[in-house]
């Protein structure tokens, strides 16, 4: 029989799981995913105050501490953290949950092994949850890094690669069987930690700026089975629930974005996406001579002002340039003259899925004006007077169709080729992201607005409205 | 093989099979918030490192244990308010999925 306090413990934790279950539920549907969070946050708080009851727990004031400092940056970091940038914040708190869950794994081995022989399943617990954490850590870490453009988002490769990561692997899974077999000496389990530090690292650094979305959610699926590791060495139920839940879901999401993508997960992990096309252009080679058509502001401003249907394309570029209020102030503009103007958001610009729409809704965007789905925004485009590109790239390039050796061959994009005219909004006639060229640009139907996306759609919306107040009223 | 591990086990595969239904039908939308959220959630492994911190007795431990409880609380803290704060420009535009 469990005593009074365990009793409580174990009571609080099921009813967080069952929280965390229907938090999770709720978060997969728009109309309900802000109380799904909430719901999370209340089990996950509650399994974290029953813990305190915990009678293993002896001292206190350190706790209180440690978790008033992790909270306070935490929060601090949340809150001030843009919107552009909420994708590698959610790289980087990944890793500090891999990290934990290292630390967890590897104190409570060394706890246990002053007691005697560990047993075998705890031992390969251990062994899971700090290989496994560590990799997450050092992992989002990079991720974090390249995202947030501290290391260049190109691939970067060397020599030899994918044998010393192999090479590490293997040293991991050595070093376990020695300390399973062994039962327990602590030596094998700081090497496991290290080397497991240097694979994360190894893992990311070859992958391309474009294929993180996917590496971060693999990551964070990592983090959970690393928690649900660790939970099972500490015999926490809790956690082995936690864990395994965001482990399960993690692996799914991961899985639902690489299909948005067109990529596959072997494909993103060893793929090193986007390294052939830093070879150079192949489309370059012999193909006719390419010319690049560039306008103003004036002559883009009249072409939309005299469309009926115009469909804005953005990208992550327009996240970065902060220019969603001025797009918004754009299509305004556009619809007081009577244009019919819709956004096609592809399923994963940005640098996640459904960064974009979060911007966009955050600006005050029609939610009616957003349009998400692939096919539906590329019959949109047929019937476009004018598509307006507007810091998007590798999700409009025409070689996702055509080029076979293209490496995002494959992945489904919107067509603006379709459009009667393509105006291109970008800062500087460089390749995108994913470092691949873009024969888009050189379209004969396709002309480059160059600038700033936020200055140049102010200077839009400016040439509109001194329209609007001369003409038409 | 103790019967703790084996149910272990039995939480392990039941879980999976619940983290894989549970969120099966979500629109791309919703994807980076998801997993935003299930990040946080995960922080829950700050619980493990309370009980390492609680139970030190020795200064490894505690510096282990201490360094754990501050990364798995901003961990956990710091995930549900970047999830809200995400989720709260979906509140915006009322309810209307379609």
């Amino acid at each position: 029989m469990l005593g009074t306090r365990e009793s409580i413990i174990a009571v609080c934790y099921i009813v967080a799981s069952v929280l965390l279950i229907l938090g999770l539920k709720r978060l997969s549907s728009p109309a309900t995913a802000r109380s799904g969070n909430s719901l999370a946050a209340i089990g996950v708080f509650l399994a974290l105050a029953a813990t305190l009851l915990d009678r293993e727990i002896v001292s206190y004031w350190e706790i209180g501490v440690g978790v008033a400092i992790g909270a306070a940056l935490g929060i601090y970091a949340a809150r001030r953290v843009q919107m552009t940038a909420m994708p590698q914040m959610v790289g980087l708190l990944n890793g500090l949950g891999g990290g934990t869950a290292a630390l967890v794994s590897l104190s409570e081995f060394l706890r246990l092994a002053r007691e005697g022989p560990v047993g075998a399943s705890e031992a390969t617990s251990v062994v899971l949850g700090t290989a496994i954490g560590a990799v997450s850590f050092t992992g989002s870490i990079i991720a974090f890094a390249k995202l947030q453009e501290l290391l260049s988002g190109r691939p970067l490769q060397f020599p030899l690669q994918r044998a010393l990561n192999a090479l590490l692997f293997l040293a991991i899974l050595a070093l376990g069987a020695l300390l399973v077999v062994g039962g327990g000496n602590p030596h094998f389990l700081w090497g496991i930690f290290g080397v497991a530090l240097a694979l994360g690292a190894l893992l990311v650094l070859p992958i391309g700026g474009g294929d993180m979305p996917v590496v971060i959610s693999t990551l964070n699926a990592l983090t959970g089975m690393a928690a649900a590791f660790t939970g099972v060495v500490l015999h926490n139920q809790m956690l082995v629930v936690a864990g395994v839940l965001v482990g399960a879901s993690g692996t799914l999401l991961t899985i639902l974005m690489g299909r948005a993508m067109n990529r596959s997960l072997g494909n993103v992990l060893f793929g090193a996406f986007g390294a052939e096309s830093a070879a150079g252009p192949s489309a370059s080679a012999g193909g006719p001579p390419r010319t690049i058509r560039q306008t103003t502001a004036e002559d883009t401003a009249i072409a939309l002002a005299y469309a009926r249907n115009v469909v804005i394309v953005p990208g992550y570029g327009l996240a970065v340039a902060e220019g969603q209020h001025a797009v918004r102030e754009l299509s305004q503009e556009l619809e007081k003259r009577g244009v019919n103007v819709k956004y096609a958001i592809h399923p994963v610009a940005g640098r996640m899925p459904g960064h974009l729409n979060v911007i966009l809704s955050d600006a005050q965007v029609e939610y009616d004006a957003l349009v998400g789905d692939i096919d539906e925004g590329n019959a949109l485009l047929q019937s476009a007077d004018v598509a307006l590109v507007v810091g998007a790239n590798d999700t409009v390039n025409p070689a996702a169709l055509e080029d076979r050796t293209s490496p995002i061959y494959g992945m489904p994009i919107f067509d603006v080729r379709k459009a009667k005219s393509t105006i291109v909004l970008k800062r500087s006639l460089g390749v995108g992201f994913a470092g691949i060229d873009n024969p888009l640009f050189y379209q004969p139907n396709t002309a480059m607005l160059l600038g700033d996306a936020k200055q140049t759609l102010k200077s839009l919306s400016a040439e509109l409205k001194s329209m609007n107040g001369a003409g038409h009223g | 093989m103790t019967r703790e591990l084996v149910l272990a086990i039995y939480v392990f595969i039941l879980a999976i099979f619940t983290g894989y239904e549970v969120i099966s039908r979500v629109p791309s939308i919703l994807h980076t918030p998801l997993m935003s959220g299930t990040n946080a959630i995960h922080g829950i492994v700050l619980l493990g490192a309370m009980i390492v911190l609680g139970s030190a007795d020795t200064t490894l431990l505690r510096v282990l244990g201490f360094i754990a409880v501050v990364l798995g609380a901003a961990n956990v803290f710091g995930g549900f308010v970047v999830t809200d704060r995400m989720l709260e420009m979906f509140k915006k535009k009322g309810e209307g999925t379609k």
